[in-house]
């Protein structure tokens, strides 16, 4: 018996290939076919196609940028990493009620307007902010310190943003911990450090990989973080490829970027399946001894 | 060694300290709703006139309205579609679903600010003008995969032979997902709604690319005001967001806690 096509079925599915394809598929395409056209302030984008774009992403005027947006992030998925780790790790060790409702109460800011919760950060660190009040208050300096417009003013506001991201796959990571591995290294005579070096780190390293992702992804995008807090100078990779669209108008260099950000995305998310597999098939352990 | 009691007050004071600075400066902005003071330097008196105040800049009521209308609509359209689209890759077979799993995975992945270059594209390769349509499809497709995940995991966790028991019955496929799939994911559906709205409130990066002049919302209006300096009405609209967020979310986390 040949089915009819507008059954249930069929456009239950074609309604799922439509929409991915013409609103995620196509567009990334796109974007990609752009970022080899050439740039034209009338039409956005012409013929001919030209790999100019991407050779500007290695011009050094360009490069240093990029190194520079590249940090700030970096060092914000690692203070959110420092932060959310022994976070993480203290919440693993409470009762599940205590746990339930700290993880309740990290989400609950998270709920909040990011750009609201930016506007908070702006706020406290003016300089008459409460940062600056307790600075003063405790005598730690005399008069206040100008701390907005400051490459620690974007880095501060990012972790403040960001920080619930680390937290969570960090949180379900240790959840999947086997306590008795712990307790069989204390056995064995394993010291705090070799516990943590060869126990818990190496089972938690999917955890810290995702979190980092999740946190370094975004913190490269978020231009209203470092447009509020940063100043001109403190640009995020964000604000470069924004600029692109919609100041300088210069379509296929910020394809470009986009793409390149694409591209590092794919890369950071082929290691973390990498060490997926890893912790899977070695049963869960690192074994490159003690 | 440290002992076990200095140990917890290590641990505790740990804890406390990072929710005291998460929760610190959105109290303050709370706090400073209610201040008399301009610059909320110091505490000036109980007052609500910055309430009275935001409430007669009709721009940015406008924009608030526009906003939770946006939400609104791309929640519930996004849980529609989402949750078909769970039923499809949970029951069906068909070409290119590998490729679908993906698309709905690069979505969720992607930074936001990639997503709204690709969103922009799009929308002037299609001729569709800058405003209320291109924000809708916008915030439904990237709240999808979040729908998608909550409606497939609560598939994932039912008794396969209901459905088979109605198909041999003789029920059809829209009849199974009526009566049978639908009831049963239904807690899901509302959290992926829920999931969805709160999503779509606090973008900004995506609807800063793809909102036109004939259409604000909320989170571009509030970017100007607070970009040339302090304003109160700011701190108004932190406070109603807030509690709007705090209700969904209570909400969300009741309704999923039901099923266990």
């Amino acid at each position: 018996m040949i089915k009819p096509l507008f059954t249930f079925r069929y456009s239950v599915i074609a309604l799922t290939l439509f929409w991915l394809g013409l609103f995620v598929l196509v567009p990334h395409v796109l974007v990609l076919i752009v970022s080899v056209l050439s740039p034209d302030p009338q039409h956005l984008v012409v013929w001919p196609l030209t790999l100019d774009s991407w050779a500007r992403l290695f011009d050094p005027l360009y490069l240093e940028v990029f190194w520079y947006s590249l940090w700030l992030s970096g060092l914000t998925t690692l203070i959110c990493l420092l932060l959310g780790y022994p976070f993480a790790w203290v919440l693993a060790q409470l009762p599940a009620w205590w746990r339930g409702v700290l993880l309740f109460l990290m989400i609950v800011p998270f709920w909040t307007n990011s750009l609201i919760r930016t506007y908070a950060i702006k706020l406290s660190l003016g300089n008459k902010g409460v940062v600056n009040s307790l600075l003063v208050g405790l005598g730690i300096t005399d008069e206040p310190v100008e701390l907005l417009y400051t490459p620690f003013a974007v880095v501060f506001g990012l972790v403040y943003v960001l920080l619930p991201f680390m937290v969570l796959p960090l949180v379900a990571s240790f959840d999947k911990l086997d306590k008795h591995l712990l307790e069989a290294a204390r056995d064995l005579g394993a010291g705090w450090w070799q516990r943590f070096r060869h126990v818990v780190l190496p089972l938690t390293m999917p955890g810290v990989i995702a979190g980092c992702l999740i946190v370094f992804l975004p913190a490269m995008g978020m231009f209203y973080v470092s447009d509020l807090l940063g100043g001109a100078k403190n640009l995020l990779l964000g604000n470069i490829i924004r600029n692109q669209f919609m100041v300088v108008h210069d379509w296929p260099f910020g394809a470009a970027l986009s793409v390149a950000l694409i591209m590092l995305m794919a890369m950071l998310l082929w290691l973390y399946f990498a060490a997926n597999r890893r912790i899977n098939r070695q049963g869960g352990l690192d074994d490159d001894g003690i | 060694m440290m002992t076990g009691f200095n140990r917890k007050f290590f641990q505790w004071s740990f804890i406390t300290a990072i929710f005291a600075w998460l929760y610190l400066p959105i109290v303050l902005l709370v706090v400073n709703s209610f201040n008399d003071s301009k610059y909320g330097h110091e505490w000036k008196g109980f007052t609500w006139k910055w309430y009275e105040k935001l409430f007669e800049n009709e721009a940015l009521v406008q924009a608030f309205l526009n906003s939770l209308l946006i939400a609104g609509l791309a929640a519930t359209v996004a849980t529609i579609i989402g949750t078909l689209m769970a039923l499809a890759i949970h029951r069906y077979r068909f070409p290119l679903k590998g490729t679908a799993s993906g698309m709905l995975f690069v979505v969720m992945m992607s930074p936001d600010i990639v997503l709204a270059i690709t969103f922009l594209v799009v929308f002037i390769a299609l001729g569709i003008q800058l405003g209320f349509w291109s924000l809708l499809i916008a915030h439904i497709t990237f709240c999808l995969p979040f729908v998608v995940i909550t409606v497939y995991a609560q598939l994932k966790g039912f008794d396969k032979h209901l459905l088979e028991a109605a198909q041999d019955l003789g029920a059809s496929e829209s009849r199974i997902f009526r009566l049978i799939i639908l009831p049963l994911v239904f807690p899901a559906i509302i959290a992926g709604w829920l999931l969805s709205f709160t999503l779509s409130l606090d973008d900004v990066i995506i609807s800063s690319f793809v909102t036109g002049p004939s259409f604000e919302i909320l989170p571009i209006r509030v970017f100007s005001m607070v970009k040339v300096g302090v304003s109160p009405e700011v701190n108004v609209l932190a406070t109603l967001l807030l509690i709007i967020s705090l209700l969904l979310v209570t909400l969300s986390t009741l309704l999923l806690r039901r099923k266990y």
